[in-house]
């Protein structure tokens, strides 16, 4: 294969070679469809219409991409320094033990208005130093960070599996989760939001968070590309050694963007505690984690992407829960398929289609 | 007095069954890892060769049919690994975990659809199975003795053959065997090739041996521990093997502790000990328990200049 990777036209890399990817990657999804046997346009007709058919699939649909994009900005910070963050399924799984401690502790004093803003702060500290020991183990021990993000995955889930079943368990309670929230601590939901300036939508999971997650794009896009630390993070990522020559603390920087990182994936379970199950429950960021890799690769990085990237992911979840029950041999871990498929085709094979698209757009000279 | 003695050997062969699937994963990682390619995807491989195993055991009625499936459902992923990060130099960490999340997709996709037990696959018969060889009770089927043999083999292979030396060579300076005129692209693919194998063998341990038919998520982070075996042998068969045994008695305490209270120290939570493989490698990993060392080139692929 060519190694001389020739400039094509900006909005080919930018656009048409994400598409590509993806175009990639459903080909093979619907090919899998096929073996199944089900016709394979039927079944994203179907999908389709269970993600954004009506007002309550299009609350889910936005409900599922509000965890998107927060772990999705989760890898990309890192992803930036050249820090691949594996671990955002047990940073939100953390940020979930400190937003229910903090919830469980104060609802009963504290009044709504400080309590959530606290409780968010929580989810992003607990976050954040679950990502800082595997940071702080990158930056002065020089271990591989993506062999100890995965181990702290398994180290949060025992963990809160412990917590949940000794120690913050409900009295009386024969599952393991905690006892409610007080209604003054939950991010009330989009329904009544929208009802109070007199709209009326279906009810779905969807609720405020959406803007928190919004917020944070913002937030990642100005701290990336426009302050000195952003820069210095990108550098860092492109190359150390420039960015140790241009006066960049490496340690330093390592830290900050994983205590960031880990803080945005916290975001996941403001969204999942606050917003929807207002109690600590087990297993509540399961597989967002790891859709946040899928979304930030797909969305090349960029918040405008990720957002992007969310809904469509937003869409399979919800439209892939549809799916299944019109057709029960499609069962729901088709949309973990396209997850897997997504990461493969545009990261690891990012530049199969490279070659093709040369052919068709690449500069002359 | 005999009642210990039981418990220690009941322990003790529950440490190897256990451990098998282990030792297998990582001595076939070892290969991939050796010759510069970071395999985090061994948990996927083992997975989906776990479900092809039942899936075809259960469909053929012969184990031995299922652990050929396995073995080729193992080594079409470890082709895929391969073509991402050797023939496209892709992020090899990015492709191992696709391979992950696409096995734990698609074996409850597919099982579903086959099956209709909500990605199970029908429970094999005595004679599906991988039955034991001379003790029944210890479950000594006949990859206990592949996966006990597999580390001398690495050992050999890696240590003392010329193919060994050149994959050592390949993970540390692939220019330096290039430059000797030898395909670094080659070499890695037959490394990964190598870990397919073995790969597929522990799957097939999994779902045709150990247990009686393929349950979703079965590997349970399996590969992962294997991962860790490896750094907390120092990229080397023998103290991985060693790892390997550890962490399966580790698993085998772990059932025996379930409920006991311990004199002096109370209860000790299961998930602690379930926990240890994890947190005894970052232990390592942080520094704490000696150095590790990786091989230099793992992770970077390689680009052949013209």
């Amino acid at each position: 294969m060519s190694t001389a990777r020739r400039p094509l036209p900006g909005w080919v890399e930018i656009g048409l070679m994400p598409l590509a990817n993806i175009a990639l990657a459903f080909l093979v999804v619907g090919l899998i469809v096929e073996v199944i046997g089900v016709d394979p346009f039927h079944a994203l007709k179907l999908l389709v219409l269970g993600a954004v058919g009506s007002s309550e699939s299009i609350g889910y649909t936005l409900y599922y991409a509000t965890n998107f994009i927060f772990t999705g900005l989760a890898v990309a910070v890192a992803f930036h320094a050249g820090l691949f963050n594996i671990g955002g399924e047990g940073q939100a799984y953390i940020g979930g033990l400190g937003c229910g401690l903090a919830v469980l502790t104060l609802d009963r004093y504290l009044p709504g208005l400080l309590m959530i803003p606290l409780a968010i702060l929580a989810s992003a500290a607990f976050g954040a130093a679950w990502a800082a020991i595997p940071a702080w183990m990158q930056a002065w021990r020089g271990s591989h960070i993506v062999i100890t993000t995965i181990m702290f995955n398994f180290v949060a889930s025992a963990l809160m599996v412990y917590l949940m079943v000794n120690v913050l368990i409900a009295p009386g309670s024969m599952t393991p989760q905690s006892r409610g929230f007080a209604a003054s601590a939950t991010v009330p939901s989009m329904q009544a939001a929208l009802q109070w300036i007199g709209i009326a939508v279906a009810p779905s999971a969807l609720n405020l968070s959406l803007l928190l997650a919004l917020l944070a794009c913002v937030g990642v896009w100005i701290f990336l590309w426009h302050t000195p630390w952003g820069y210095g993070l990108r550098t860092m990522g492109q190359n150390p050694e420039a960015a140790l020559y241009a006066g960049t603390n490496l340690k330093r920087t390592t830290m900050l963007a994983m205590c960031l990182s880990g803080a945005l994936a916290g975001g996941v379970a403001v969204n999942e505690l606050l917003g929807v199950h207002h109690r600590l429950v087990l297993d509540f960021a399961a597989g967002y984690g790891f859709t946040g890799i899928a979304v930030a690769l797909m969305g090349r990085g960029h918040p405008l992407g990720i957002v992007l990237a969310a809904l469509l992911f937003g869409a399979l979840q919800q439209g892939g829960a549809e799916l299944n029950f019109e057709i029960p041999t499609i069962t729901r871990e088709m949309v973990v398929v396209i997850q897997g498929l997504v990461i493969l085709f545009s990261g690891a094979l990012v530049h199969l289609p490279r070659p093709w698209l040369q052919a068709l757009f690449a500069r002359k000279g | 007095m005999e009642e210990t003695l039981t418990l220690v050997v009941a322990t003790l062969a529950a440490t190897l069954r256990v451990a098998t699937p282990l030792v297998l994963c990582a001595m076939g990682g070892l290969f991939s890892e050796k010759s510069g390619i970071i395999d985090v995807g061994l948990e996927g491989k083992m997975l989906m060769a776990a479900f092809f195993a039942a899936a075809t055991a259960s469909l053929t009625g012969s184990a031995w049919a299922g652990v050929g499936a396995a073995i080729l459902a193992a080594e079409v992923l470890a082709l895929l690994h391969g073509f991402a990060c050797i023939t496209h130099r892709g992020n090899q960490v990015v492709s191992g975990i696709a391979i992950n999340i696409l096995a734990m997709g698609l074996t409850v996709v597919l099982g579903a659809a086959w099956f209709g037990r909500g990605g199970q696959t029908p429970p094999l018969a005595a004679t599906e199975r991988l039955n034991p060889i001379f003790f029944p009770i210890a479950g000594d089927n006949v990859l206990v003795y592949v996966g006990l043999l597999s580390v001398p083999f690495a050992w050999w292979v890696i240590e003392r053959t010329r193919f060994g030396l050149r994959l050592r060579a390949v993970g540390e300076v692939p220019l330096a065997v290039d430059a000797a005129g030898i395909s670094v692209s080659w070499l890695r693919y037959r490394a990964v090739l190598i870990c397919g194998l073995f790969a597929g063998l522990a799957g097939a341990y999994l779902s045709i041996a150990q247990n009686a038919g393929f349950s979703r998520d079965m590997t349970a982070g399996q590969g992962f521990i294997a991962l860790a075996a490896i750094i907390f042998g120092r990229w080397r068969p023998v103290p991985a093997f060693g790892a390997c045994l550890a962490f399966g008695l580790l698993d085998a305490i772990a059932i025996r502790l379930q409920g006991v209270t311990l004199p002096g120290i109370g209860e000790v939570p299961v998930q602690l000990i379930q926990a240890l493989p994890y947190l005894l490698t970052l232990f390592l990993l942080a520094g704490f328990i000696g150095r590790t060392v990786a091989p230099k080139a793992a992770g970077v692929p390689y680009e052949k200049e013209h």
